[in-house]
This record gives C-alpha cells, sequence and structure tokens, in this order.
C-alpha cells in the first residue's frame, strides 16, 4: 500500500538540545569528526488507496497544522512505492 | 465573576487553579476538555500538566479539543484567557500567541521556587501588580524555553508585552529571560511559572501568585 513520508526537523536557528546531547554521547563514545546533529520526526502515513492529488493535499493540510508547529518547524512530504 | 478553568487528559494544575480563583474572589467553574460550550464563564483558565501526555508536541493535541474551538473563537473577540505552563504552550500552538515553547536548553525536567519582574501590568490578568514588581513563584517545566524569530521578539518588547522576566537564573534557556507575554489586548496571557501554586503560605513559597487571579476578579468586577 503506499505510503507517505513525513519527515519535521526543528529550523535551523532554533536551538535543539536533544541533537547535542546525542553528538555529545557520539564523542564519549569514540566516534569523532561529527560536526553537528539534529533531531527530528518521521511519521509513516499508510494510505488506504492511492495517494491523489486530494489526498495529498488533506495530508499537507495536516503536516502543516497537526505534525508540525510552523513556528519552530519545517517538514517535508514524499510519497514511497 | 466566574472563570472556567478547563480540564483536559493529563492536566494537573486544574484543581489549584479553581481554588486560586476562589481565594481571589471568583466563582471556579470546571470545564471538560470535552464539552462544547464554556458555561457562561468571563474568563478561561488553561491549567499546568500535561495534556495528551504531551504527545507530538506540548499542546499540539489540545488545540484540536472540542472545547478549545469555543475558547480560540472567544479568546479572538476579547474573551480573557490566562495560559499557565501547558497551557502557555496550548495558547502558541493554537497562535492565540506568538512564539513556542522548546525543551529546556539544559535537557532537565526544572522545579524551583522562581524570581520573576512584573513588567507589563497593563492586562487582565496583572493588573494588580507594580511595574517591576518583584516576586517568587514556583516553575517546573521540561519544555519551557520560549522561543520566537527576532522579529517577533523585538515586536513583544517594543509593544510592552513581556508581562513576567525571568531573574536571578534563566531556568530553561527562553529568549531574552521571557517567562510570560500578553496579547496586544491584554486580554490573553500565557507564562510558564505558576501563579496557582503561590496563593497561600501553607503550601507555596509565597502568595505573590494570588494577583494573576485577582487581577481577572478586578477586571471583570470593572468591566460590568
Amino acid at each position: 500500500m503506499p505510503r507517505v513520508v513525513v519527515d519535521v526537523m526543528l529550523k535551523p536557528e532554533i536551538l535543539d538540545p536533544q541533537g547535542r546531547a546525542v553528538m555529545g554521547a557520539f564523542g564519549r563514545l569514540g566516534v569523532h569528526g561529527v560536526a553537528d546533529v539534529r533531531q527530528g520526526k518521521r511519521f509513516e502515513i499508510t494510505l488506504e488507496g492511492e495517494p491523489t492529488d486530494e489526498a495529498l493535499a488533506d495530508l499537507r493540510r495536516m503536516a502543516e497544522e497537526l505534525l508540525s508547529n510552523p513556528v519552530i518547524e519545517s517538514y517535508t512530504l514524499r510519497v514511497e512505492s | 465573576m466566574k472563570i472556567g478553568v478547563v480540564t483536559f487528559p493529563g492536566s494537573l494544575d486544574d484543581r489549584d487553579a479553581q481554588r486560586a480563583v476562589r481565594l481571589a474572589g471568583g466563582e471556579p467553574v470546571a470545564l471538560w476538555h470535552g464539552d462544547d460550550d464554556l458555561k457562561g464563564v468571563d474568563a478561561v483558565v488553561l491549567p499546568g500538566g500535561f495534556s495528551y501526555g504531551d504527545y507530538l508536541r506540548c499542546g499540539a493535541i489540545a488545540k484540536f479539543a472540542p472545547v478549545m474551538t469555543q475558547v480560540i473563537a472567544r479568546a479572538q473577540q476579547g474573551l480573557p484567557v490566562l495560559g499557565i505552563c501547558n497551557g502557555f504552550q496550548i495558547l502558541c500552538e493554537s497562535h492565540l500567541l506568538p512564539g513556542a515553547l522548546t525543551r529546556n536548553d539544559h535537557l532537565h525536567f526544572v522545579c524551583r521556587d522562581q524570581r520573576l519582574r512584573m513588567e507589563c501590568v497593563d492586562t487582565v490578568w496583572t493588573n494588580a501588580y507594580a511595574p517591576g514588581e518583584e516576586i517568587v513563584i514556583p516553575l517546573k517545566n521540561g519544555e519551557g524555553g520560549y522561543v520566537a524569530d527576532d522579529a517577533t521578539l523585538d515586536r513583544l518588547e517594543g509593544e510592552g508585552l513581556v508581562i513576567a522576566r525571568y531573574l536571578d537564573v534563566n531556568p530553561n534557556g527562553s529568549l531574552r529571560d521571557i517567562a510570560g507575554i500578553s496579547s496586544p489586548s491584554g486580554t490573553i496571557v500565557g507564562l510558564m511559572p505558576h501563579p496557582e501554586h503561590a496563593v497561600e503560605s501553607l503550601t507555596g513559597p509565597s502568595t505573590d501568585g494570588l494577583g494573576f487571579f485577582v487581577s481577572a476578579v478586578q477586571s471583570l468586577v470593572g468591566s460590568r
């Protein structure tokens, strides 16, 4: 069944303390050479039918109004076959 | 003066908020998240807690609760609304106030008696304070860092819409030490610390929080 993936990330200018903590763990675990880590959310949305323009418009609206907060986050939406 | 206090699944501080309203001389009215009407209240408090388990983002699910449809519509028409902690997060998620609350910059949950400086006292919820008055009320949050873009922060400060700022320490990484803000109308106020936990000397660090509720009761009586 077709799947729509929405990735939500904090905007670059918003501090991401969780990502920074993960980066700190990299160093403690001996992994070096990492310049930055940003943590986000991934939503996998499985559709019952085909990803019509109407269905995608609805999901785009959900990505803007529910899945992300446009004040601090941006999103990308793509269809996976 | 009837002041409604909304209980969402996961609200914690609704009873304390009701008690604070009563001690301030108002009549608390319990509102349920599934309610479609506001039972004729003159103002609304969105209390602290973890509505809907803080799933997705703090306040993100609560803004779609049936009761919030009414709260948002009426707030835009001038109904006074105070959002405390999770309530502040809900107000920002609902775009009734600008900006957003994000994870504390140090990643720890913080719980402390916090000193604040009251700044804008021309609002329905802060008029019982003197400008520059310092108060101590509890603060407890994991996602209390106030963020907004520079233009929004400049506008808030330029229009005098910052109602309170953190003193001594910035407990959560809030930009420009902002603890609470108001709408330009002075009717919608959000703040991260908890005035409803500082209304009686037996249980609070002070009674400094009572002023928020006294302010509203006085304003509502004066507007009648």
